[in-house]
């Protein structure tokens, strides 16, 4: 067997070199190559992830155990208040149940939970197991919605039915059928809902806040530190404004038919990013005094923090990176908050990218970037070692794919301790940033291992270690 | 978090609240990594690997790769054969490994995919080896799969070429760190015996840092050794549910006597591992080092014996170690208050009981099989304990109710070192009683009155 192909020839059509002069476009949004040691999730993963952090929920997992206890509080996602949302539940499925179907249990369960927890709101996600075998969780639910007086809502997750993305739809439809209708409101101030922040580290307070400043009432964040009362009152907002467009954009498109509320895209990563943003809602709001304050606020923090960023830049310059996110916006996002610092992107791949999000990375990055879809360890590696990679930004399992190419590692994911949005997680990404490239950690590996680092070098390693 | 918890037990037949187990394709995937130059494969939709191949590297810090043959909607229809022999090939030709160890999830075995008949029919490169196991999620947890991958090396690999069996032994450590496979090794060292242990992911999952990325670390058994394991002359199981089914498959086919013992956790398990061992080279003697790690081990009980002694413990989580840990806290004159595992299993119900008759703490203690953490703080809170012994997840209860938390088991998301110093052993009973009693200490330090904060305890 032939150990030449790095890249699958099914995968070819997946990477893409930035030449600027040529049109070329990249493959996505298909299926991964059966063996490619993918690193993308499933359909119940995205809709777990997105659901996940409405508090006061209780998130149901009709399947066997391991699909819920590998997403037992997968995320840190704070609260201000209730905490349900953090433990695990189950019907853990037995065989006799995949034989014989497992409704019956699913209604003891609902009756169980009932019985100690009177929740509001039960979601029930549905996984590959009861896809198969045919569960009428719709059935179920309404059943046992009438039966309880509370809403039992079904999750659509089965996980084989496409993939992450498509969860993100599932928990999309979950979080409509929550809301209720739109009433005849008399409200002066510009309300919104924020959609798409997921409270990490309390991210969403952050922003929360400086909408406070400006005069910006929020309404509901979806779904980071969300109470199911506020999801159903969503109805009752004058504007949408989403930052993660990969899971969100698809809410905002169908609370636009529903409610006729218009969205605009935002994020919030990064000075540049977030003082635009700031900017663009305050636009939105058509009122003066709102603009007025959005000013301000954008001048005070912006000063502030580029004095701060300053410092830290000079022991940065020159430093490149490698991007492997989730979804494309977040790339997207990721390259200027990096070019902010000054740090340029040799990489950028995510796993559910879509065209445009492609594109758009493709006309932002520079000459000879490496662009990949779905891509696996092995190509990651290979890339790193070509670019010359001092940083790798992912997810838990590129961490110690990098620690072990003796690379600086980024958490730009669920498991984020400090927050990264707004100036102030422009400050502590900065920080995080500075603190993995400049530990003295690395100069060990330099001076033991010797080989890591020449370039030329690597050319040849690369292929033994395959 | 944990508010909800309430005082009152209530019984439960469908719900469970926070496991404590999971499912079977995580312990197949481990049990593969203990096999040199393997990559597993998970038979299923690529979710199901993600999930695994995450906690697995949460857990032991290091790059986890496995394939998966990434069904979608028309695999479930029409079965996974394609994908799992487009699977195999793409592996071979792009990942180059000596074996790839397949496992099948929820989903695969649902649709009654026929791994046999789909291996034997993919056109494989001659030179490589395709083992699988039958690892179905909705039956025991992530240690039935082990369990299950580990008789699947012998069944699919073990061979008897010999008219006699050699000296060797074959050792199956069960569902324990990488530490603890290096233990065990350096025992059957120490005790100059020949040996295969299988699996054996020491310098796998806990490989050296040389500043490049191996797909293959050194480490793991090997196909040869595996072959191997039908000519020796007994195989020592430790821990019966995670290794016994491995033994009595070796007993079966190829006539090799099987010891099935607890995993060598506490002192009296250890012993037993050594006299067993003994007893097959016919030797009299421990070694001189195994002698003073006794001794020192000794010492140690008897020097901070009044730290724990008397103290309540809660313990949950695999069965295997927390049979062999209750043994050992029994000893130390501890009071093993609750004893819980997720995986199911009566036989563990009765062992564990049959620990409490014999030392008069039937009527005091409680053990469960197929339970979940939420039962474990209900009757924590209806009676509590002093100390908590288990993976992490127990932090949510010890934070709760302000009870220490050693950690033992699987998973440990939030600590490190469990994959570089062992349990098992003298050794490791050596550091289960630091851990012990500096957790006590620690909590008594912080919460004593001033004037009882010394210097010395
Ligand atoms: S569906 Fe996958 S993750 Fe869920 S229990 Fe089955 S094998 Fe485990
Ligand atoms: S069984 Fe399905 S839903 Fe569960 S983790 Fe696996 S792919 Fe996802």
């Amino acid at each position: 067997m032939s150990k030449d192909p790095i890249i699958l020839e099914d995968r070819k059509s997946f990477v893409l070199l930035n030449e600027k002069k040529q049109n070329n476009t990249i493959d996505c949004e298909k299926d991964s190559v059966s063996g490619a040691v993918s690193q993308r999730a499933c359909v119940y993963c995205g809709a777990r992830v997105v659901l996940n952090p409405v508090t006061d929920a209780v998130h149901l997992i009709h399947g066997p155990i391991g699909c819920s206890s590998y997403t037992w509080d997968i995320r840190g996602s704070l609260s201000s208040d209730e905490e349900n949302y953090r433990n695990s539940y189950s019907t853990d499925l037995q065989e006799e149940n995949i034989i014989f179907g497992g409704e019956k249990k699913l209604e003891a369960a609902i009756d169980e939970i009932v019985e100690t927890l009177s929740p509001k709101v039960i979601f029930v996600y549905a996984t590959c197991v009861v896809g198969v075998i045919g569960d009428d969780l719709v059935g179920v639910s309404k059943k046992k919605s009438k039966e309880h007086n509370i809403k039992v809502i079904t999750v659509q997750s089965s996980g084989f039915a496409g993939n992450k993305k498509d969860g993100y739809k599932a928990a999309c439809h979950a979080l409509l059928s929550l809301m209720g209708e739109k009433k005849k409101s008399d409200e002066k101030d510009f309300v919104i809902n924020y959609l798409g922040d997921f409270n990490l580290a309390g991210e969403a307070w952050i922003i929360k806040k400086y909408l406070k400043e400006i005069g910006v009432k929020t309404n509901v964040v979806m779904t980071g530190d969300s109470t199911c009362d506020q999801i159903e009152n969503a109805g009752n907002s004058q504007y949408n404004i989403v930052q993660c467009a990969g899971s969100m954009t698809y809410l905002a498109k169908q609370m636009q038919m529903k409610y006729n509320i218009p969205f605009e895209q935002v994020s919030f990563f990064g000075v540049t990013d977030t003082a635009n943003s700031i900017e663009k809602i305050a636009l939105l709001s058509g009122d003066e005094a709102i603009m007025e304050k959005a000013k301000a606020l954008i001048a005070r923090e912006v000063d502030k923090t580029n004095a701060i960023l300053d410092q830290f830049m000079k022991r940065l310059r020159g430093k490149k990176v490698a991007i492997y996110v989730g979804g494309g916006f977040k790339a997207i996002s990721l390259i200027k908050q990096f070019r902010d610092i000054g740090i340029e992107s040799v990489i950028v791949g995510t796993q559910t990218g879509k065209k445009e999000e492609y594109k758009k990375i493709r006309d932002l990055t520079d000459e000879g970037t490496i662009i990949l879809d779905d891509t696996n360890p092995s190509e990651l590696e290979y890339f790193i070692k070509q670019t010359g990679a001092d940083i790798l930004v992912g997810g838990v399992k590129e961490r110690p794919l990098a620690y072990k190419l003796g690379l600086a590692f980024i958490d730009h994911n669920h498991e984020r301790k400090h927050p990264l949005c707004g100036f102030v997680g422009a400050v502590n990404f900065i920080k995080e940033v500075d603190l993995t490239v400049n530990s003295p950690v690395w100069t060990f590996i330099n001076e033991q291992g010797g080989e890591g680092y020449e370039q030329k070098e690597l050319y040849q390693l690369e292929r033994q270690s395959l | 978090m944990l508010d909800y918890t309430t005082k009152e037990i209530k019984e439960r037949s469908a719900l469970v609240v926070n496991p404590a187990k999971t499912c079977q394709p995580i312990g197949a995937m481990y049990a593969a990594l203990g096999i040199n130059k393997c990559l597993p494969h998970s038979h299923g939709s690529q979710g199901c690997c993600s999930y695994h191949r995450m906690h697995l590297t949460r857990h032991y810090r290091d790059p986890i790769a496995a394939s998966t043959s990434s069904f979608t909607e028309g695999a479930c229809v029409f079965g996974g054969k394609s994908n799992l022999s487009k699977g195999l090939q793409t592996v071979f030709s792009v990942y180059n490994p000596d074996i790839v160890a397949v496992n099948t999830t929820c989903l695969s075995e649902t649709i009654g995919d026929d791994l046999t008949e789909i291996i034997k029919s993919t056109d494989l490169p001659e030179d490589k080896v395709v083992i699988y196991a039958n690892t179905p999620s909705y039956t025991g947890s992530h240690v039935t799969g082990f369990s299950n991958m580990t008789k699947a090396m012998v069944s699919s690999l073990a061979e008897k070429v010999l008219e006699t069996p050699t000296t060797t032994v074959n050792v199956i450590p069960g569902y324990v760190e990488p530490s603890d496979m290096t233990e065990i090794k350096k025992m059957l060292k120490l005790l100059d015996m020949p040996s295969i242990m299988f699996p054996d992911t020491s310098g796998v999952v806990n490989a050296p840092n040389k500043g490049k990325y191996e797909m293959y670390p050194e480490g793991g058994v090997t196909i040869d050794e595996l072959k191997a394991t039908g000519d020796s002359v007994a195989t020592v199981a430790l821990g019966s549910f995670a290794s016994e089914a491995a033994a009595f498959e070796l007993e079966k086919k190829f006539d090799v006597e099987p010891y099935v013992l607890k995993t060598p956790i506490g002192i009296k398990a250890t012993d037993e591992f050594l006299m067993t061992l003994l007893s097959l080279t016919g030797d009299v003697f421990i070694p001189e080092e195994l002698e003073v790690e006794r001794g020192q081990l000794l010492d140690v009980m008897i020097d901070v014996h009044h730290h724990y002694h008397g103290k309540k413990v809660a313990i949950f989580g695999d069965p295997d170690i927390i049979i062999a840990l209750t043994e050992f806290v029994i000893d130390l004159g501890m009071i093993p208050k609750y004893v819980i595992t997720g995986t199911p299993g009566k036989r563990f119900e009765r062992e564990i009981n049959e620990m409490f008759k014999a030392h008069g703490l039937e009527d005091e203690c409680i053990v469960k099989a197929e339970e979940d953490l939420m039962t474990l703080h209900q009757l924590i809170k209806n009676e509590p304990v002093d100390i908590l012994i288990g993976n992490t997840y127990g932090k949510y209860i010890a934070r709760a109710e302000d009870i220490p938390l050693v950690r033992v088991g699987f998973p440990i998301l939030d600590r490190v070192g469990h994959s570089y110093f062992p349990t098992v052993g003298y050794k490791g009973a050596l550091r289960l009683i630091e851990k012990i009693s500096t957790a006590i200490l620690d909590k008594y330090d912080r919460i004593c009155p001033e004037e009882d904060f010394e210097l010395t305890m």
